[in-house]
């Protein structure tokens, strides 16, 4: 994934962004600082040459597919996620179900997002689609948002989206207060991190979301909702119809 | 800046002075000790989940040293990828060059007011106090560090900025002064911290929506693929990585890490050692500009500030695979009691005892006290998800306050003058080294202390006076060993050693 290299930028080509501070002489200053600094690295030595041992584990402990989906679903309800399973044929209702409990008047809608997961949700509740027009002011009279994701990690209780079309721009599932995020299992489900990474595409924007936002700053205990949405609800939608209905 | 001082760390006293004050605050140790104690028993659960912790750490370690022994050619690559990415890449050498990059950057976006996401390097080089000075107001976003601003306070520790305040002086600040910097606390507000939470979101809200300019750090830079990673927990982040039209980014240049897979490391090891959560509820990458979603705009300001001075020692270096978890400060006893501002930096704790005589120098009484701001137990590189030996360069650091010697200052070789204050501790060691290179001197020292034993004072005076405020002096035997060994066994040296073995 690496972008396609410009070749290293000459000293006197005037820095792109700045005009005055942050001369490339600062930048010729602080590399000829690093060098000095690294006299006693022998000059033969490539990076590669200081080894690095991956000898952590891939993913821990050994688990069939359901079982992974069944620890994501534990470890998304530990950090106060509300997770709903669903086959394919009763995602739209109960899609349509939590907007309704939640009051919902209006919702959030990737471009890409499948005509069929609103289908349930009446035509009273605004559709708002995700476009480069809308303000954050706009956004932040949005009731809920729903999205699909790239990958979701199981050991971390992690939903992970990259804003593919079926996802939006990153401020539509942070400036509303209802996130409905739909994981496509087992398939759009890995075990850990290093198997989260191998899927992911450096290049777009990523956002890693771990339950609803929280925080530890005040004497260093957790507290659920701050900035970002406050209500997380995950449904995990299995290819052959299951019972619908709540975790 | 609605009639409000920025603090700094300027003019701060040697840790001794300060942390003699400090430990008499009783609610700063109970409200330390609480939160210390809540965040250590969480984080050993949370470690104890992983049963390749070792092995991810020494993982951890190795990439950061391979980052660091060829630091020049993974920035040059960051610097590559970043601007194929549509960034633009700035290189500060010291805080003012970055102060002045950022301001600079505002100013031409023509906006008066930015809002921040906690940034321990910006916290480093003063700049909120800096943009106050060119006319730009500086929002803190994070909740500890909006409860430090308000409250014209400094930050005690490197994860929860307001570690010092508990849930009560927390309510007394937002409601005395969110009216300053925009909108009120609610009426009635509670200490819940729920309320608390609550009465930022809605005080925070209206800045987030209006922002134009956004200004973070980052925990990673991946040189491979120009992307640059936020951990954070509020969504704050989040707002200002997105929200605004600009992004700048200040960012030490040792939090570059060579691959995008080198984050599978790093995102384990870091949540759980900071706020001992699997994962923390948000993170954020972005490499350089993404068409119509977030800022059009990003500049990346890599800082120098003291670390290619750090870089250059071959013990103190290690300091530099810091990943800013806060663990050292949770477990060490010294910070546990003394709090986070005597250590006199953004980099309090054990960490910031071995950063911030390397970033600043030990010039300074505050600097070259903070190597023995420590009793050396080794709690903090048990539990430092990098492996720093902080007691290895705690000693190395004692070292050269009291010998001086070689160093780098502003990137030149430099001999460091042995510190004023420890003339006598070196006279005392030299005058020992000789009596104990020779036996007779040693022998008639010994005989004449034993002697004149009743005359000895129960405290020294002169220079030895502090030493002995805390502890009696070790009273002199009627005989030396010695003598006793000679006189009860010792005919001949071999005999005595026969009878023994």
């Amino acid at each position: 994934m690496t972008p396609p290299d410009p070749g290293p930028r000459k000293p006197g080509t005037p820095d792109p962004g700045s005009r005055k501070p942050g001369t490339p002489d600062s930048r010729a200053l602080v590399m000829a600082r690093v060098r000095r600094a690294l006299a006693d690295v022998p000059r033969a030595e490539t990076p590669d040459a200081v080894p690095v041992e991956r000898t952590y584990h891939r993913v821990h402990g050994d688990r069939t597919a359901a079982g992974t989906v069944d620890l994501l679903a534990e470890h998304l309800a530990d950090y106060r996620a509300v997770v709903h399973r669903a086959g394919p044929a009763s995602l739209p209702d109960l899609i349509a179900r939590l907007l309704a409990d939640r009051g919902a008047t209006s919702v959030a809608v990737p471009p890409g997002l499948p005509a069929s997961w609103l289908s349930a949700v009446p035509e009273s509740v605004r559709r708002v689609p995700d476009t480069a027009e809308l303000t954050p002011h706009d956004l932040d009279a949005v009731s809920s948002v729903v999205t699909g994701c790239a990958v979701a990690i199981a050991e971390t209780g992690t939903v992970v989206l990259d804003a593919a079309p079926d996802q939006g721009r990153r401020r539509i599932t942070l400036v509303p207060d209802h996130h409905v995020c739909v994981i496509r299992v087992p398939d759009q489900v890995v075990g850990s991190v290093p198997e989260a990474l191998e899927r992911l595409d450096p290049a777009r924007p990523l956002t890693w979301i771990s339950g609803p936002s929280a925080t530890s700053d005040i004497e260093l205990d957790r507290v659920e909702g701050v900035h970002g949405p406050r209500t997380l609800e995950v449904i995990l939608v299995a290819p052959e119809p299951e019972t619908a209905g709540q975790n | 800046m609605s009639g409000t001082h920025q603090a700094t760390y300027l003019g701060m006293p040697a840790f001794p002075q300060a942390a003699d004050a400090s430990t008499r605050n009783t609610q700063l140790r109970a409200n330390l000790r609480h939160a210390t104690h809540t965040i250590r028993a969480k984080r050993a659960t949370a470690v104890a989940e992983l049963d390749d912790w070792s092995r991810l750490r020494a993982a951890g370690a190795a990439i950061k040293d391979r980052t660091l022994r060829h630091l020049d050619h993974y920035l040059e690559r960051l610097e590559n990828a970043v601007t194929a990415a549509g960034g633009h890449v700035h290189w500060a050498a010291d805080a003012e060059e970055a102060n002045r990059i950022v301001t600079e950057l505002v100013r031409a976006t023509g906006e008066r007011e930015v809002v921040k996401v906690k940034s321990m390097a910006t916290q480093e080089i003063g700049l909120n106090s800096a943009l106050a000075t060119a006319g730009i107001t500086a929002y803190e976003t994070d909740l500890a560090e909006l409860i430090v601003q308000l409250g014209d306070d400094l930050p005690s520790h490197i994860l929860v900025p307001a570690i010092h305040r508990n849930r009560g002086e927390i309510r007394d600040i937002f409601a005395e002064r969110m009216a300053r910097w925009g909108r009120p606390a609610p009426d009635g507000l509670t200490d819940a911290p729920a309320d608390l939470a609550e009465a930022a979101r809605l005080h925070l809200r209206e800045k987030f929506l209006n922002a134009k300019v956004g200004i973070s750090g980052a925990n990673f830079m991946v040189a491979e693929t120009g992307t640059l990673v936020v951990v954070e927990s509020e969504g704050n982040g989040r707002m200002c990585l997105t929200l605004p039209e600009t992004l700048i980014s200040v960012v030490g240049i040792e939090k570059v890490v060579p691959t995008f897979q080198d984050l599978e490391v790093f995102l384990q090891l870091l949540p759980r050692s900071s706020t001992a959560e699997r994962m923390n509820p948000y993170t954020s990458t972005w490499t350089g500009t993404t068409d119509q979603d977030g800022p059009r705009t990003f500049h990346l300001v890599l800082l120098d500030n003291g670390r290619t001075d750090t870089l250059a020692d071959t013990v103190g270096r290690q300091a530099l695979r810091c990943i800013r978890c806060s663990a050292c400060l949770n477990v060490c006893p010294v910070y546990e009691r003394a709090g986070g501002h005597a250590y006199g930096s953004a980099y309090p704790g054990p960490i910031g005892a071995i950063l911030t005589p390397q970033l600043r120098g030990t010039g300074s009484e505050l600097d070259a006290s903070l190597p023995y701001a420590s009793s050396l137990c080794g709690a903090c590189y048990e539990v430092c998800p990098v492996a720093i030996d902080i007691p290895e360069v705690l000693v190395h650091l004692r070292e050269r306050v009291v010998e001086g010697g070689p160093a780098s200052v502003r990137g030149t070789r430099a001999v460091i003058k042995p510190a004023k204050g420890h003339a006598a501790e070196r006279a005392a060691m030299r005058a020992a080294r000789w009596a104990l290179d020779h036996p007779r001197v040693l022998r008639t020292g010994q005989r004449l202390a034993s002697r004149t034993r009743r005359f000895h004072p129960r405290r020294l005076p002169g220079p030895g006076r502090a030493w002995t405020d805390t502890r009696e002096l070790p009273r002199v035997p009627e005989e030396s060993f010695r003598d006793w060994w000679r006189r009860t066994r010792g005919e001949s040296r071999t005999e005595g050693r026969k009878k023994t073995t």
